[in-house]
């Protein structure tokens, strides 16, 4: 009787400490999300009070006009289609090769192999001039091209993961419908893809977030405020020379991490247990 | 009628070998697109890079040859480089492991049974998945602005505070560490990932002997945790030097210079000064950098990180144990 008591007061301030904790650390993004509803004028000069007076929602309204003539829905709509794009193609050209490197025998495959891991410790700073020039010779630059095109080459983070995953189906299943007479294509598109599906998730949420919030791609491709990412035209409109509107500003960054928070809510099952699995970066 | 013709047609595939049922070719052509990327994006822009270190480069006119004149420069006439290597380093050196041992500790805080972990792991993990992105550096551009968040919060404690964080000499730097800090959630989740691997029964055994929290901390849980450490401090080694947007959107490398990290000074000497000669030779400096220290960490790791080669006191309970994982 005593020990339990004991125990629940434990288990009371466990909870106690943790969610404080997690609060303290969340705050930031509410107090901004909070910030969003205030007037204009209020935010910086009522810090302290999270919940807005009143609730205003013109800071969206003037937010989302954006500027240089250009409104918000431009940049929503550049960002949702070149992610969606390099989603799509990123997950299933990894796909693909990882089922190469793991079930196929050819020559030089090990050295292949070695080369790509090698790969995932080169800076993309290494790269960035050359493909900078690269992408301007062939006319590339101020076009969608450079960030989208590359994604569709397999990229070896997500390669490595589905090799991870496709080691744990059982060879007997490739054998079993090679001897039904399936060939290596319809092994792959009809066994070895269906049960790739939460890796395949796994990986499309990474693509996603990381493609939504990348910055330096777009900061040098995208110069054209007809062509911005949210990315881009959150950093123009929050220039720290000229930015007054603070509600707008917040509005406009609340929007921003939308669709990543909504994605990570929904499908947090399968980040967690792909950075468990393969140790991911995040 | 499907049942008469699919018999047949099955023997017609079996019989029949396609071109492409040639494992060394289907290999390459699954791997294709990988191969085919690699040779564009990566080598030819590689073999590039490695000339252009070696090369006056303005985009503007064709590169000429320089010899080791960018390194020569680097390394000799460049006060703000060494500017931006000491920055970094200390950014490296500080952030890193505090960043980890942040995670270590919250893993350990939340590696027990509970409905509720589910939603602490998602709430502790959140800044992770949206720290990277312009709006939280914004975001925290302004809450360490002169008339920001934390000002704020100190003056409810009645400390009188108006100081501009980011414009500060000696808490700019902070600001971004603290940042870079507080997205330790996917150190967290593979830390709390191989907690959950160590039998419980080790810690069983130590308590009946006789040990406590804190020596079941450092002869248990650290010795089993290694290998994981390893992993995290290679990986978070190689993302402490690349930080570039934090410092470009909070501080732009100010203020004189106390945040000019690496990546955003080889930036800078590319896009800004048109000098891409010279970035390229700072790129493959970083590349250097970047190599050695995970190269000391491997070297290192053979005398800290527990393997089962090591084990000699209960090598059939770990090996039991790695072939479950596997």
């Amino acid at each position: 009787m005593k020990m339990s008591t004991k125990h629940k007061i434990g288990t009371a301030v466990y909870h106690v400490i943790v969610c404080g904790i997690g609060l303290i650390m969340i705050y930031p993004i509410i107090w901004m999300a909070f910030s969003s509803f205030k007037e204009s004028g209020d935010v910086l000069t009522t810090v302290n009070q999270l919940i807005p007076s009143k609730f205003v929602f013109e800071n969206y309204v003037n937010g989302w006009a954006g500027f240089a003539g250009t409104s918000f829905s431009v940049f929503f709509r550049n960002s949702f289609f070149i992610t969606i794009l390099s989603t799509i193609g990123g997950v299933f050209s990894s796909v693909v090769v990882a089922y190469g490197f793991s079930r196929l025998h050819f020559k030089l495959k090990g050295l292949w192999f070695a080369i790509m891991m090698m790969t995932l410790m080169l800076p993309a700073q290494v790269l960035m001039i050359p493909q900078y020039i690269m992408f301007g010779s062939i006319g590339w630059t101020n076009s969608f091209l450079p960030v989208i095109v590359p994604e569709f080459f397999g990229k070896p983070f997500f390669i490595f993961m589905c090799m991870q995953f496709i080691s744990g189906l059982p060879r007997e299943l490739d054998e079993a419908a090679k001897i039904d007479g399936c060939s290596l294509f319809t092994i792959f598109s009809r066994i070895i893809m269906p049960l790739l599906k939460p890796a395949m998730i796994t990986c499309a949420i990474f693509a996603f977030y990381w493609k939504w919030d990348d910055y330096m791609g777009s900061l040098l491709y995208l110069t054209e405020p007809r062509l911005y990412t949210v990315s881009i035209a959150v950093k123009q409109f929050a220039d720290p020379t000229s930015v007054s509107d603070w509600g707008a500003m917040f509005a406009m960054c609340t929007l921003s991490l939308l669709p990543v928070i909504i994605l990570f809510i929904c499908l947090q099952k399968y980040i967690v247990d792909g950075i468990a699995t393969s140790g991911l970066k995040g | 009628m499907s049942a008469e013709t699919k018999p047949a047609k099955q023997k017609d595939i079996r019989i029949k070998r396609h071109w492409y049922d040639n494992e060394g070719l289907a290999g390459y052509i699954f791997i294709g697109p990988w191969l085919l990327g690699f040779m564009l994006f990566m080598l030819i822009p590689i073999l590039l890079s490695i000339y252009f270190a070696f090369a006056k480069y303005d985009l503007l006119s064709p590169p000429e040859w320089a010899g080791l004149q960018n390194f020569i420069n680097l390394f000799t006439k460049d006060r703000l480089f060494y500017q931006a290597l000491k920055v970094t380093f200390s950014f490296a050196l500080i952030s890193v492991p505090l960043r980890l041992i942040f995670a270590l500790f919250v893993a350990m805080i939340l590696n027990r049974k509970s409905k509720m972990i589910a939603f602490y792991r998602a709430a502790y993990y959140l800044p992770s998945i949206i720290g990277g992105s312009v709006a939280v550096s914004v975001l925290w551009r302004t809450i360490w602005s002169q008339d920001g968040v934390i000002n704020g919060i100190l003056g409810l404690f009645g400390i009188e505070s108006t100081i501009s964080y980011i414009g500060d000499i000696h808490w700019a730097f902070w600001t971004i560490v603290i940042l870079y800090v507080w997205q330790f959630g996917s150190s967290m989740l593979i830390f709390l990932s191989g907690l959950k691997q160590i039998p419980t029964t080790y810690y069983e055994a130590a308590t009946m002997d006789g040990a406590g929290k804190m020596r079941c901390f450092f002869k248990i849980t650290l010795p089993m945790l290694s290998p994981v450490i390893l992993f995290n401090l290679v990986m978070q080694i190689i993302n402490g030097f690349m930080v570039f947007t934090q410092a470009q959107i909070i501080t732009q490398g100010g203020p004189n210079n106390r945040t000019l990290m690496y990546v955003l000074y080889l930036y800078n000497s590319s896009f800004k000064y048109n000098k891409f000669g010279y970035a390229a030779a700072q790129a493959w400096i970083l590349l250097a950098i970047v190599g050695f220290f995970t190269a000391i960490i491997f070297i290192t790791s053979k005398s800290w990180v527990f393997s089962e080669a090591d084990d000699g006191d209960k090598p059939k309970k770990k090996k039991k144990k790695g072939v479950k994982a596997a």
